[in-house]
């Protein structure tokens, strides 16, 4: 079988060990065009699959006619959920999903029949000729709706374990965090302030599209070439509904353009692989964008009710919340993000009273799960606009009250957790105030028109609506806590397999794992990890597959933690093995082999002291050293159910953002002007890619404050599933982003590294909208932040 | 229909194309050159971003037939004339060392439009950088390191420096031969 632009081995030679600003081993075949996205794949005979999707929101499917589509010329297969030949559903953690929906539809968009055609446009069009006849049913689609006395029971006959704790048959799963005595804390408060907030449906819009490419095997089996977020996951899931054995099912990661949680759930992998094994064709899946729009889960959007007490010298005595997220149709990864959503709540303060619950709901809205931030997003713009308005009730400096609070190292979480590492929550806050501020009315200096005004530095810039009058500006601050690994008592392990071997005189390290890189540079880190630990220039990082074992999720800011542990961790297997063989063949020659403390520089063994013993190539000969083992990070513990109690989270990670905003009043329009942050990153093992992780997670945590919300209406249908409609930041809407960056070791963690990837999407969003409120003393409870909420029309 | 047109000074010709296909489909799916992206295919992303009789076109909104007899230039063809074959332009060098490709779906599309940005104008502002690349969504750098990169780039042809030397504006990135494919 011919198959084109599949993934191929990234090879460098150089130096960038840990620490060092090393550069991507992708980076030169993604700026010549030659990186294999897996929209690019290609093979002989292959045809195109396409999904029909349902129009409503809930309807049953009284019947399905497929006769005028199996008719069109070129088309090879059109598949049911009739058609399906072993499980029907699927779940990242609930298999509540159906394949191919059956009696009825939950969601709009959600699939009901696949076609495979020699045509991408053959594929389309036959679709559109299936004949479904829906009869619509009444819709749930917020908590009023859905656990209303005789509301539709989305999921009759639920058996998860999750089940017999809920409240009502269309929530997802409850969490409650108490402790501490709230009706004595409640007494002695001095001051309380409350807010209801609410979040809209943000979308993770990665800009490559859910593709993949379904090879039918000799075996019996199935190859797919798929952009995801875990290749072994897909597998568990994929193998029950194509009736094959996991060994018989193969993935190997294609190039994935972003992520951010967008791909953590199957979208096209079934249908293909279904579709492939039918034709005995490769079929090739690419979702157009406003497929995609409704091809993936959402971030939940969220209503949330704090109430906070504190004494008049600012010092918090209780917080009570109550987080509502909308889970939609399906279960997704709902569960987790509502255990991060209680057990985060309080935000990265100290407070000894704690009454918070979190809840996700079953609802005819598109299925959520899994963006940048997790639950935490949330929570932390409820939080911090409640610091906000604690700190103007008390008359106190916002950026003072949050210190007075912040927690450090040893403090209890809300959970009972302590907090055993660094967790310097005041020092970024005073990294980010204590920076100078951004000049006023730039459009008057801003060089490049020669005519000493610049309306691109001016709220609606070259759209000309202003000449800075009624421009007021707004200071903003807020900072957030994230959780990093799988948490709440989850097996999270990762697996690599190092090879070392000498070709041609050169010793050559090969790192094979099964990490989705989806852009954040984990294959740079893996490479730098393997040149430090083995002391060798030439890196080859095999395609992640799933020939190897699992290494997780690219999610949950965890692979460099867990995948460059698992690196580092046979990395230094294999060490061990160099150093075993040397002084079995050449112990003798040295008295240096019998030191302790030998290590691996420049293809060379070396004594602690540097001093060289014998060529790598000396030691191992012919010889390969292949090795391949899992790491684990240290265990967590379930939440209790009842009052959130237990050692829940690995590891925490800490960001703060000061936002500079300039706001025309009268016309609604926001400009971004600066957005500072500093994050405690623990380790910079790459600090260049560490400060673009911060940048893009502020970006997109500008996005949700102002402007990126999916429209769900007039039936729970996505009303805006284009660019053109769902609005994310421009380069004209992203300001200047000066970063600070913390190295404060946590000694359980590899290197001391703290995972980075999602705590910058936190606390950006409360910061943007806490500037915007301080430039036009609205309120301001909701995001995104549209213009009509600032002009009042 | 058949459509014959250059891609980056070769002659290309395709067989069969349908009327609705645009200049992205054929350059991706009939003539092997997958380089220019899908982000949208509605003009709104910029990913798919090529030269058209040098113009900067999206080339998802181009007809196939419209490209007839045309002169294409994409993201492959961008290091052509650029010193030796293999090299980088440095727009391409500039991309890489300043740290502005994550995921680099954006990156073909962006770095289209920024070479023509530095071909006419070679020393842009901040907000003349921001101004060109306004149509080029990218979803994973905050695109901080997307303006160092251009301004990289103009710096170092300002000091006439080899395109792959480290100009004074360079990052910290330390020197790495890759081998693509071995
Ligand atoms: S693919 Fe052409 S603009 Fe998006
Ligand atoms: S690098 Fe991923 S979209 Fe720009």
């Amino acid at each position: 079988m011919d198959i084109l632009r599949t993934p191929t081995d990234l090879a460098q030679r150089g130096h960038g060990g840990v620490g060092e600003s090393a550069s991507r081993p992708d980076g030169v075949l993604k700026v010549t065009g030659e990186f294999a996205y897996a929209s690019d794949l290609w093979a002989r005979d292959m045809l195109w699959g396409h999904t029909l999707r349902s129009p409503h929101a809930h309807a049953e499917i009284v019947s399905v006619d497929t006769t005028e589509a199996l008719s069109v010329p070129g088309v090879h297969a059109v598949l049911t959920h009739a058609d399906l030949p072993a499980a029907t559903h699927y779940g990242l953690e609930i298999p509540d999903q159906p394949v191919l929906a059956g009696d009825v539809v939950r969601y709009h968009g959600e699939p009901v029949a696949l076609v495979a055609a020699d045509h991408p446009e053959t594929a389309r069009r036959a679709a559109a000729r299936i004949r479904v006849e829906y009869a619509e049913l009444p819709l749930v689609t917020d908590e009023s709706t859905a656990t209303a006395p005789g509301a539709p029971v989305l999921h009759p006959n639920r058996s998860d374990h999750y089940a017999d704790r809920v409240p009502h048959p269309n929530v997802v799963h409850h969490q409650p965090v108490r402790r501490g005595d709230l009706a004595a804390a409640k007494a002695r408060a001095e001051v309380v302030v409350t807010g209801e907030y609410e979040l809209g449906m943000q979308d993770q819009a990665p800009l490559g599209p859910e593709s993949g490419l379904a090879v039918p095997a000799e075996d019996g089996g199935v190859d797919l070439y798929v952009a995801t977020q875990w290749l072994h996951v897909d597998r568990e899931q994929l193998a029950p509904v194509l009736g094959l054995p996991r060994e018989l099912v193969r993935l190997t990661l294609s190039g994935v353009g972003g992520a951010f949680g967008a791909r953590e759930d199957l979208s096209m992998q079934a249908h293909a692989c279904l579709l492939a094994l039918r034709t005995g064709r490769p079929v090739k899946m690419v979702y157009s964008r406003d497929e995609s729009f409704v091809g993936h889960v959402h971030r939940h959007p969220a209503r949330l009710r704090y109430e906070h007490g504190a004494t008049r010298d600012g010092r918090l005595v209780y917080v009570r919340g109550r987080i509502v997220l909308d889970g939609g149709a399906y279960a997704s990864s709902s569960p987790a993000v509502v255990g991060n959503a209680a057990s985060l709540g309080l935000g990265p303060y100290v407070c000894d009273t704690v009454d918070i619950e979190a809840l996700a709901l079953y609802t005819n809205n598109p299925p959520c799960g899994a963006m940048r931030g997790f639950g935490a997003v949330q929570a932390c713009f409820a939080y911090e606009s409640q610091m906000d308005r604690l700190a103007a009730e008390l008359g106190m400096d916002p950026v003072s009250l949050r210190q007075l609070n912040a927690m450090s190292q040893g403090a209890t979480m809300p959970t009972g957790q302590p907090v055993d590492a660094p967790a310097p929550v005041a020092e970024l806050l005073r990294l980010v105030r204590d920076r100078p501020l951004p000049p006023p009315r730039q459009w008057e200096t801003a060089v490049g028109t020669g005519t000493g005004f610049d309306l691109r530095a001016l709220p609606g810039g070259l759209s000309n609506t202003t000449r800075g009058e009624g421009v007021v500006r707004g200071v903003g601050y807020a900072v957030g806590i994230k959780n990093v690994g799988f948490s709440e008592g989850y097996d999270d392990y990762s697996t690599a397999r190092v090879r070392l071997e000498v070709v041609n005189g050169e010793p050559v390290v090969l790192v094979h794992t099964a990490m989705a890189e989806v852009g954040q540079g984990g294959v740079t880190v893996q490479a730098q990890i393997a040149r430090t630990e083995l002391g060798v220039a030439k890196v080859v990082l095999h395609p992640a597959d799933t020939r190897v074992g699992s290494a997780g999720s690219t999610s949950a800011s965890r692979q460099t933690y867990m995948t460059g542990g698992a690196v580092r961790n046979t990395c230094l297997l294999v060490r061990e093995e160099v150093l075993r063989l040397g002084r079995e063949r050449l112990g003798d020659t040295h008295p240096g082999w019998r030191g302790d403390g030998l290590w691996l520089r420049d293809g060379a063994v070396v004594t602690a002291g540097g001093e060289v013993l014998a060529d790598l190539a000396q030691v191992l000969g012919d010889d390969v050293i292949d090795l391949e083992r899992e790491f684990r990070h240290r265990p967590t513990e379930p939440l209790d159910p009842e009052n959130g109690q237990g050692f829940g989270h690995v590891q925490y990670s800490f960001c703060a953002h000061r936002a500079v905003v300039e706001v025309d009043a009268e016309l609604g329009l926001v400009k971004v002007v600066e957005l500072a942050a500093a994050q405690d990153v623990g380790r910079a093992m790459n600090p260049q890619a560490v400060v673009g992780q911060i940048h893009g997670g502020s970006v997109q945590g500008l996005g949700l404050a102002v402007m990126e919300e999916i429209v769900v209406a007039d039936g729970a249908r996505v009303r805006n599933p284009s660019f053109t409609d769902y609005l994310i930041p421009t380069i004209l809407d992203t300001p200047t982003m000066p970063v600070d960056v913390l190295e404060l070791a946590d000694e359980h963690a590899p290197y001391g590294l703290r995972g980075i990837g999602e705590a910058p999407t936190l606390s950006s969003t409360p910061a943007v909208v806490a500037a915007i409120r301080a430039a036009t003393g609205l309120a301001l409870r909701r995001v995104p932040v549209r213009p009509e909420h600032l002009t009042g029309t | 229909m058949r459509v014959s047109f250059t891609v980056n000074g070769r002659r290309h010709e395709a067989d069969d194309v349908w009327e609705g296909e645009s200049l992205l489909f054929v350059l991706r799916e009939r003539l092997g050159l997958p380089g220019s992206k899908n982000a949208c295919e509605q003009g709104e992303c910029g990913s798919c971003t090529v030269r058209l009789d040098g113009e900067v076109v999206c080339a998802c909104l181009v007809a196939a037939g419209q490209a007839q007899g045309r002169e294409v230039r994409t993201v492959e063809g961008l290091a052509d004339g650029a010193g030796p074959p293999g090299g980088l332009a440095p727009i391409q060098q500039a991309f890489v060392d300043a740290g502005a490709v994550q995921c680099g779906f954006c990156t073909p599309g962006l770095l289209v439009t920024a070479d023509a940005l530095l071909e006419r104008q070679p020393s842009p502002s901040d907000a003349d950088i921001r101004e060109a690349l306004s149509g080029n969504l990218c979803r994973c750098t905050g695109y901080e390191k997307i303006l160092d990169a251009v301004r990289l780039a103009a710096a170092r042809s300002a000091a006439g420096a080899a395109p792959t030397a480290p100009g004074p504006e360079a990052p910290p990135a330390p020197r790495s031969e890759p081998e693509p494919g071995e």
